[in-house]
């Protein structure tokens, strides 16, 4: 299935027809909201957290150049490569490149945004060489040939039979479909097929949640293990992680883990953190034989030198999609690409340019749940609106919309002509009302008049009731 | 009288839908000992052309009300979204350094939400009202992201005789109006007013109340599309006693049907 973020619209209202997405979403919707609510009410410090949190991704940025050289000088110390991406085509040639240095190769991967947002997968199977997911949720949006619909639950749209069915047609045995009637055995077929990947890969992929500068470490959070399979099982282990991901020291890790597990899922700290430092030593018994970081820049630079260097501090725990209400309404497809929910309507139109997402920035209610909840303390609605800034000053926006705020203004300087406009348009809807009523319909806002009626005003309007007022008490 | 002098910024939606909000406040005002002024030149504040991405025109009407709203105590504002809009948003409109950042910081100071002044600056903790109804409260997201406003309203309808507040269990998401919003996105918009009816429905109210019209109107406005009995208020004019007017969404369609009699 092929989303894209122009096509916002049709795929927003298609979305809010598909039942089967509408009760995933509402299940989705309370698990996640319900689950960190309970885990932030049981930490009394959770705000002081989030602003320790907030200071440290605001801190690290400030600091970014010489804390990925310190990261850089740190991997190599440790035995390891650091590759630098400027964008998404040479971030690919680096992994195809590596990647190539095997016969046959065959590549288990763990889940990484980073992959999704350089088009990772298309490429090796386009080159020939078998990538298999392995995070569950990934692993069924790979069966069913779909982008993730949620960053930290990618399978969050697809229901239990929809998952049976994938089972039984890509593993072929057609009696899955009838045995899979479980989540334990849905888990238990996929396991059994992933561990033949993981013991037969020689690359295994991940990304990280976080760089540790003076340790040239890479941290990775997951719930199922596969990522630790995937990195010391291979020969060789590909880490790839956007070059916003670094931080001084493990201290400053130790607290960004307890706001990311908890605002993600709800949980103190996600199943497993593992930490990888190089490849396998001298004397030891597991571990990959190669260690490569990738480090893609992809935008990202440039995003630090303008208006919206505050997204850059993003943990991805998916906390502003779960509290979003047009997140909730439409889920992640809707949004076209990697990214969705308020996030997306940030880095999709960073990433790809206004203009192959005009109407990312706009689907936005500016209710601010988003940034009561970011653990980091991303301004998310005034990031969107400053988005909606740029699409004004480059007249991306309509044509029609600009007009509108430029007549506005004008009549709102002029408070006497202000006024009577105000007054015959109250009137003129009166007019146009039933009595005691609502109207059913205008000539324009023909959006609004789809599903809404719109209140009648009164009668008078405040300011010619108040200069009556004022006129009698004098 | 030496009360406090407050500017009521009565916001354009008040101003042509519904004056009884503007007039309501002032009564509150009044009551609370201020003296009130309603500075006639008075227009719109921006938000729409702020939130639209529309800074120049932005700025234009900030300018304007700016120096219109200098010279008065307080500056009172019926409306969450219009308040967070003067108080929240004017002074990141200018650079630090300009005058005009510094003459927008003092009128954020001075600006206040309509029912957060009452409690929070003029120490009001009772009303004498009347509102003998079940009435759940939608606290509209500006008033209570931006501008904190929760307990206010809350404790201020504590004090009207005969109503009873029952807390819907969304109180605190997003109705879907978000202005432009509801024109652009009309079933994104329409699908987050259900979610919200539905949680307000499940409260059994006689009224909605809330404390931004641009919200109000959207419920009200579903309402009236489905034939919907539920009224909606401005909590100013519970508040005031000023209720015994048609609610926001007008008189219902068609009638509600007799109850029928229970067959158990």
């Amino acid at each position: 299935m092929k989303f894209s973020p122009i096509e916002f619209r049709s795929q927003a209202e298609a979305a809010l027809r598909d039942d089967t997405l509408q009760a995933a979403l509402k299940r989705a919707r309370s698990g996640f909201v319900d689950k960190r609510a309970k885990a932030v009410a049981a930490l009394p410090e959770f705000e002081l957290l989030r602003a320790e949190a907030s200071a440290i991704r605001a801190d690290a940025l400030n600091r970014l150049p010489t804390l990925l050289e310190e990261f850089e000088a740190g991997v190599i110390a440790a035995g390891g490569q650091v590759h630098w991406a400027i964008d998404a085509a040479e971030a690919r040639k680096i992994v195809l490149d590596i990647a190539r240095c095997h016969e046959s190769c065959r590549i288990a991967k763990g889940k990484s945004m980073v992959a999704e947002e350089i088009g990772l997968n298309p490429a090796l199977e386009d080159a020939g060489i078998n990538v298999v997911e392995t995070d569950l949720g990934e692993y069924i949006i790979q069966l069913a040939q779909e982008p993730p619909s949620h960053i930290v639950a990618p399978a969050i749209h697809k229901t239990r039979e929809q998952v049976a069915a994938l089972f039984a047609r890509h593993h072929e045995r057609a009696e899955l479909l009838t045995e899979l009637t479980g989540i334990p055995e849905l888990v238990d077929e996929a396991r059994r097929v992933l561990r033949e990947t993981f013991l037969s890969a020689d690359v295994g992929i991940t990304g990280a949640n976080f760089l540790v500068a003076d340790s040239g470490s890479t941290v990775l959070v997951t719930n199922e293990g596969n990522g630790d399979l995937c990195s010391t099982l291979p020969k060789t282990h590909i880490v790839l992680a956007g070059i916003e991901k670094v931080v001084p020291s493990m201290t400053e890790v130790s607290t960004l883990l307890r706001v990311l597990a908890r605002s993600a899922t709800g949980q103190p700290l996600t199943t497993y953190t593992s930490v990888f430092t190089g490849p396998r030593r001298a004397g030891e018994d597991f571990g990959p034989e190669e260690f490569h970081v990738v480090l893609v820049d992809n935008g990202r630079a440039a995003m630090l030198g303008s208006e919206f260097r505050d997204m850059l501090r993003c943990i991805r725990c998916g906390a502003c999609m779960n509290h979003c209400p047009v997140y909730g309404a439409i889920g992640g497809h809707a949004y076209g690409w990697v990214y969705p929910g308020p996030m997306g309507q940030v880095l999709t139109p960073w990433l790809l340019g206004p203009e192959r997402a005009p109407d990312l920035a706009h689907a936005c209610t500016m209710n601010g749940h988003c940034a009561q909840v970011c653990p980091v303390g991303i301004p998310l609605p005034d990031l969107i609106r400053a988005m909606r800034v740029r699409e004004h000053e480059s007249h991306v926006n309509h044509v029609a919309e600009r007009w509108v705020f430029r007549q506005w203004a004008w009549w709102a300087k002029r408070p006497r002509l202000y006024g009577w406009a105000l007054r015959k348009k109250a009137r003129w809807l009166r007019r146009l009302a039933r009595p005691g009523g609502a109207l059913r319909k205008l000539p324009v806002w023909s959006g609004w008049f789809r599903s809404r009626d719109l209140p009648t005003p009164q009668g008078r309007t405040l300011r010619d009731l108040m200069r009556e007022k004022l006129r009698g008490s004098q | 009288m030496n009360g406090p002098l407050v500017a009521l910024f009565g916001t354009c939606l008040v101003d042509m839908f519904r004056p009884s909000i503007g007039l309501s406040a002032i009564a509150l005002l009044q009551r609370a000992g201020c003296r009130v002024a309603f500075p006639e030149a008075q227009t719109c504040c921006g938000q729409p052309m702020f939130n639209g991405g529309d800074l120049k025109h932005t700025r234009e009407l900030a300018k304007r009300h700016i120096d219109l709203l200098a010279g008065y105590d307080y500056v009172v504002i019926p409306s969450g979204s219009c308040g967070g809009m003067i108080r929240v948003h004017y002074p990141q409109l200018f650079e630090v350094g300009d005058p005009w950042h510094a003459k927008a910081l003092d009128l954020s100071r001075r600006s206040f939400e309509l029912v957060s002044f009452l409690v929070d600056v003029m120490k009001l903790d009772r009303v004498d009202a009347e509102f003998p109804h079940r009435v759940t409260y939608h606290d509209s997201c500006s008033g209570l992201r931006e501008l904190g406003i929760k307990a206010q309203p809350r404790k201020l309808l504590a004090s009207v005789r005969g109503l009873q507040l029952v807390e819907m269990d969304q109180a605190e998401t997003c109705c879907g109006f978000g202005g432009a919003f509801s024109l652009k996105f009309p079933d994104i918009s329409t699908r987050l007013a259900d979610d919200k009816l539905a949680s307000a429905r499940a409260a059994e109210p006689e009224a909605i109340l809330g404390g931004d019209l641009g919200c109000l109107l959207h419920l009200a406005g579903r309402l009236s599309r489905e034939g919907s009995d539920t009224r909606v208020y401005h909590v100013a004019e519970v508040l005031a006693d000023a209720a015994d007017i048609p609610p926001i969404n007008g008189l219902p369609r068609n009638p509600p049907e007799p109850a029928k009699p229970k067959l158990d």
